[in-house]
């Protein structure tokens, strides 16, 4: 047993309870300003009101519905395109030096180009979102392939295995753990990407969106709101992925390779 | 031991029954080099050795003296530069499932149980659906795993996962079984148990067996003959020819004078 461990766990709960009663109070006493520091109570009510004319749900669900689309689309070519490097030296030789170099391009400044190119409406997002999985999940899964284990290869090798069988019943496998991190991490990438886009392009629904018309009025309130839905959903899909990804290794026998 | 092999020969008659009693291995003046650095290292040079049908056939030496590479040659994973090889008279061009390999590791895959890993030898072998989970458990049965065909790899001992190599080399029906080093990672009470198991396996196979190993005690348990390996470059110094009587006592006086005879071939090489 550690020291940490041996410490109350809600010990970590003193240091935000107590930045939100100092918070409540400033705000109480009219020592901030409330267009900048919205109150805590003022942000409860908001949470309320959102909820009970169902925008909130409403933002989330427009917002999911865009990240899943991207997924949907960033991850089998991303997956696809990973497991075709690792396996042909032709398309490495061919695809890879120019992949690289794309990748060191920020991903928001492709923004404009994007809007230039698709326009700014679902299109264009759903679109940023893909290009922002892609790159984790062809990494993840060009290095994993890349790494499978030769002398498992080899066994298939013995076996006679066709290319097609050797891809199906021994690289893959063995690459999976390594794909399942690239698709987690796709997961938090793209949600990430969801709310960059609706922020950046043009407003629709979305919890982006619904940030940038939070500012746009002076409503401190909605944009804590938002960001708060924000954290919810992507720690949501980070603890869902780590269960999946766990789920997984044991499903199938072991940690992995 | 007979008894353990009778019931699916039954059931699958004609593709399985009939290709029994193994072939035989021809290596005609085999060379091979390996680049090593700025110069080359060969590896193997002028290897000659014929083993007969159902011939149980140990290679030992000293590491480095190339005899997991011919094994791995015969396998069909590595090409010679010179020479031939032919198994059962045809010239061996890559892998085959006439051949199977054991090798030092199980090399079993973790996310298949112990009769998904069998069955993944039968890929490609035109049996039916019927006949191929016979054949699995029947080797399941030959190799002593009742009762853990549905097991995963991390749940056996290392005996046991080396047993399901073994059945897994040989469930495809393959006339030349090759063996490198199968026991070299286990402990002693478990290594001769295994080389009983061996013993009594291709005795009820009958197939072809090479085995390469770096025990000399093992290689005079099992085979009926003893190819003695000198390293830099790899090749053959002496054949021995084992004549006593199954199963071999190793406490034996013959057995012991054998043993002490092949320590000797290898020693002033």
């Amino acid at each position: 047993m550690t020291a940490a461990s041996r410490v109350n766990p809600l010990t970590g709960l003193i240091l935000p309870v107590g930045l939100v009663a100092i918070w409540q109070i400033a705000a109480g006493t009219g020592a901030i300003d409330p267009t900048i520091w919205a109150s805590p109570a003022a942000v409860l009510q908001q949470t309320r009101a959102a909820l009970a004319d169902g925008s909130l749900l409403a933002d989330l669900a427009a917002s999911l519905e865009r990240d899943l689309a991207g997924l949907c689309l960033g991850i089998p070519v991303g997956l696809a395109a990973g497991t075709l490097l690792a396996l042909s030296n032709l398309a490495d030789r061919l695809f890879n030096p120019s992949l690289t170099a794309i990748r060191q391009v920020a991903l928001f400044s492709w923004v404009p180009l994007i809007s230039l190119w698709l326009g700014s409406d679902d299109t264009a997002k759903i679109a940023f979102v893909s290009y922002a999985v892609f790159f984790p999940v062809m990494l993840n899964t060009y290095q994993a392939v890349h790494g499978a284990d030769q002398k498992l290869v080899e066994v298939g090798r013995m076996l006679c295995l066709s290319r097609i069988q050797m891809l199906r019943r021994i690289i893959l496998p063995a690459a999976l753990p390594g794909i399942a991190t690239g698709v987690h991490l796709a997961l938090i990438y793209g949600w990430l990407a969801t709310i960059g886009a609706e922020y950046l392009f043009s407003a629709g629904p979305g919890i982006g969106s619904a940030l940038m018309t939070g500012r746009a009025q002076f409503r401190m309130d909605m944009v804590i709101v938002g960001m708060a839905a924000i954290a919810v959903v992507g720690m949501t899909l980070n603890v869902a992925a780590g269960y999946g990804e766990r789920r997984l290794l044991r499903s199938r026998g072991g940690a992995g390779a | 031991m007979g008894a353990i092999k009778s019931a699916p020969a039954a059931v699958l008659n004609e593709p399985v029954g009939s290709i029994r009693g193994g072939t035989s291995l021809v290596l005609s003046h085999i060379g091979k080099s390996f680049a090593a650095g700025a110069g080359v290292f060969l590896a193997v040079e002028d290897v000659s050795l014929t083993v007969s049908p159902g011939e149980f056939v140990a290679i030992v030496g000293a590491s480095g003296c190339g005899k997991s590479t011919i094994l791995r040659m015969i396998a069909g994973l590595e090409t010679p530069d010179r020479g031939d090889i032919r198994a059962g008279g045809t010239p061996v061009a890559g892998t085959g499932l006439d051949r199977g390999l054991v090798f030092q590791e199980p090399r079993l895959m973790p996310w298949l149980t112990v009769e998904q890993n069998i069955a993944l030898a039968l890929q490609n072998v035109p049996w039916t659906a019927a006949q191929r989970s016979a054949v699995i458990e029947e080797h399941i049965e030959l190799v002593g795993l009742n009762g853990f065909a549905q097991a995963f790899p991390r749940q056996l001992s290392g005996g046991m996962a080396q047993r399901v190599a073994i059945a897994r080399g040989l469930v495809a029906r393959p006339e030349i079984l090759l063996l490198d080093e199968p026991f070299g990672a286990l402990d002693a009470l478990t290594k001769v148990r295994l080389q009983t198991e061996l013993q009594r396996i291709w005795q009820a196979e009958a197939i072809t067996m090479l085995l390469v190993t770096h025990d000399v005690e093992e290689a005079v348990f099992l085979a009926d003959r003893v190819v003695v390996m000198s390293p830099r470059p790899g090749r053959i110094t002496a054949i021995e020819s084992v004549d006593l009587p199954r199963p071999r006592d190793r406490a034996a006086a013959d057995f012991v004078t054998l043993k002490s005879s092949i320590l000797a071939a290898l020693g002033e090489t």
